[in-house]
């Protein structure tokens, strides 16, 4: 049953993939017999349909294969992209840890004294309206003034933006149980801690790994932005911003660093998705054996 | 009160008000001047409308509510102490059962606090298992079970300790009226069994009658004692709930609840 569901996964994917590759080249058909008008008007599509601005889905996935220049070797671009991916992928996995760790500190913190809730919740909010673009420059220039490698910058811009949702999740989880489940601790002169530990924790997992997912997506951008602020010379971001720069001379190649950056994406949000299935396989076992007896 | 009695005084609840809310304009007395003595293997049921007070007597004793003025004491010692002792266990009407533990490490719960062994927690849930008649069922998750069986690993759990005192808070509430039938014959079963006194909230009038040794009858706004009804049938069985004495009773309970509406 379970090798079936991740079959059907994979298919549904592969699936929704096709239909895009379509979606964009019939577009892209269209636009080049009406001269990029909606057929029969003289109203015009939204995006021109050239070369420049939409290249063939097929070029993109060539592109992939060409080789490029990496400092004095030459190789694929899609080993290309990996390499930068790597790099990137282990920023965004330190910030991440360090934004899941801090947010559930501060989850706790305010469920522990109200009163830290009162103070700090409109701090934690706001500072997400801060631009990233405006704060990554401090980071970095506090970073080094402190002699700090970059990429612990890097890293702490992708904290920045993972520790809220953790935060903020987690406090709503912390907080889910039930009068009745606090009074039954209660009743067994249960300390503040077991009740963590026996109740909150394990009752907030179904709030947190929702927010874990998009924290992960959110500390992939976090580490691209970073990268791409601090003008660091390796890592997805910088792939980024060159091929941005030569667009008008390759497209290809910022699509395809563009889908690099989405797989990159896709993949941490994997891991999460799995860790979760590992860590509630419980509930998806009670879900099942539900099914059964229902 | 002489000295014996007081000795086989599970609960004494005397002189207690309980207000909420105390000086906001929306305070309320929930409880004014409640006196209720319960003695040691006695089940005596709180009956009255909603509203009246009988759940927040029924936290007074167990400490999860204090009194506004007057004292309860639980086998001879303040509530408090009662419950940091971990004299009673409580039954609420959801099963509160945690999802994420399979039911014997429900029932083990409150032992795992107190610090047991795992070999003697799992001997004692396997005999509460077998106790509420769920033996085979230790290992399923509470979302497997119906209703009534959740209710049933919740007693489970409450005496898995072996408490001297059950606080049961309308815990047939949510089931339906056969499953309901045949849990209170199972309650009685378990508690002519385990000699524990049980204190039960209600506002079903055939379900006190058929339960209790006693019965308080409470009217509402402020809450207070209105009667409190002997209950004396004999040994329960599904001929009880037919029997002419039942209804006689029932009846005695129903004109006590009625007489309150008369007042208010």
């Amino acid at each position: 049953m379970n090798g079936g569901r991740t079959l059907r996964m994979v298919a549904t994917t592969v699936v929704a993939l096709l239909l895009v590759v379509l979606l964009w080249e019939g577009y892209k058909w269209m636009g080049g017999q009406t001269d990029d008008h909606w057929p029969g008007t003289s109203i015009g599509l939204p995006t021109t349909t050239d070369d420049l601005t939409m290249p063939h889905a097929t070029d993109i996935v060539g592109e992939l294969f060409e080789e490029v220049r990496d400092g004095r070797a030459r190789l694929p671009l899609y080993l290309f992209l990996l390499k930068k991916g790597w790099y990137t992928f282990q920023e965004a996995a330190i910030g991440f840890t360090f934004g899941l760790a801090i947010g559930m500190g501060l989850a706790i913190l305010m469920l522990r004294w109200r009163v830290v809730e009162r103070g700090l919740l409109p701090w934690i909010n706001v500072s997400q309206t801060v631009p990233l673009i405006a704060l990554a420059p401090i980071i970095v220039t506090w970073g080094r003034l402190h002699d700090l490698p970059d990429i612990f910058s890097i890293s702490l811009i992708a904290t920045y933006l993972t520790f809220f949702p953790v935060a903020v999740s987690a406090l709503r989880g912390l907080q889910s149980p039930d009068a009745a489940h606090l009074e039954l601790m209660r009743s067994y002169a249960a300390p503040w801690r077991t009740t963590l530990f026996k109740l909150r924790l394990p009752a907030a997992r179904a709030y947190l790994f929702p927010a874990l997912k998009l924290a992960t997506t959110l500390s992939v951008v976090g580490a691209i932005v970073g990268e791409i602020s601090i003008g660091t010379k390796t890592g997805l971001g910088r792939a980024i911003l060159e091929y941005a720069q030569r667009y008008a001379v390759s497209p290809e190649h910022l699509y395809a660093a563009v889908l690099g950056s989405a797989a990159l994406g896709l993949s941490v949000f994997g891991l999460v998705s799995l860790a979760e299935r590992l860590v509630m396989k419980r509930t998806e076992g009670m879900q099942r054996a539900d099914e059964v007896v229902a | 009160m002489s000295g014996p009695v007081a000795s086989e005084a599970a609960v004494v609840v005397s002189g207690v008000d309980k207000v909420f809310n105390v000086g906001s304009a929306d305070e309320v007395t929930a409880l004014s001047g409640i006196d209720l003595t319960i003695g040691a293997g006695e089940f005596v049921s709180l009956i009255g409308p909603s509203g009246c007070g009988k759940s927040t007597l029924l936290r007074l004793v167990g400490d999860l509510l204090t009194p506004s003025v007057g004292e309860v004491t639980v086998f001879g010692k303040s509530a408090h102490a009662a419950r940091l002792d971990q004299d009673y266990g409580m039954v609420f009407q959801h099963a509160g059962l945690f999802d994420w533990r399979r039911v014997a490490a429900n029932i083990e719960l409150p032992l795992e606090l107190r610090g047991w062994s795992r070999a003697d927690r799992t001997a004692r849930s396997a005999e509460m298992l077998d106790l509420v008649k769920l033996t085979d069922f230790g290992d399923y998750y509470p979302r497997q079970l119906s209703g009534g069986m959740q209710q049933r690993v919740s007693i489970a759990r409450a005496l898995s300790f072996q408490p001297k005192l059950l606080l049961m808070d309308e815990p047939f509430g949510a089931l339906d009226e056969m499953t309901r039938e045949h849990m209170q014959l199972e309650l009685l079963r378990i508690w002519r069994e385990t000699g524990t006194t049980v204190v039960f909230v209600t506002h079903s009038i055939s379900e006190s009658t058929f339960l209790s040794s006693r019965v308080v009858v409470l009217s509402p706004r402020p809450g207070r004692i209105h009667s409190v009804v002997d209950v004396d049938l004999g040994d329960r069985t599904d001929e009880t709930r037919e029997d002419p004495a039942f209804f006689a009773k029932a009846t005695e309970i129903r004109e006590a609840l009625r007489a309150d509406k008369d007042v208010g």
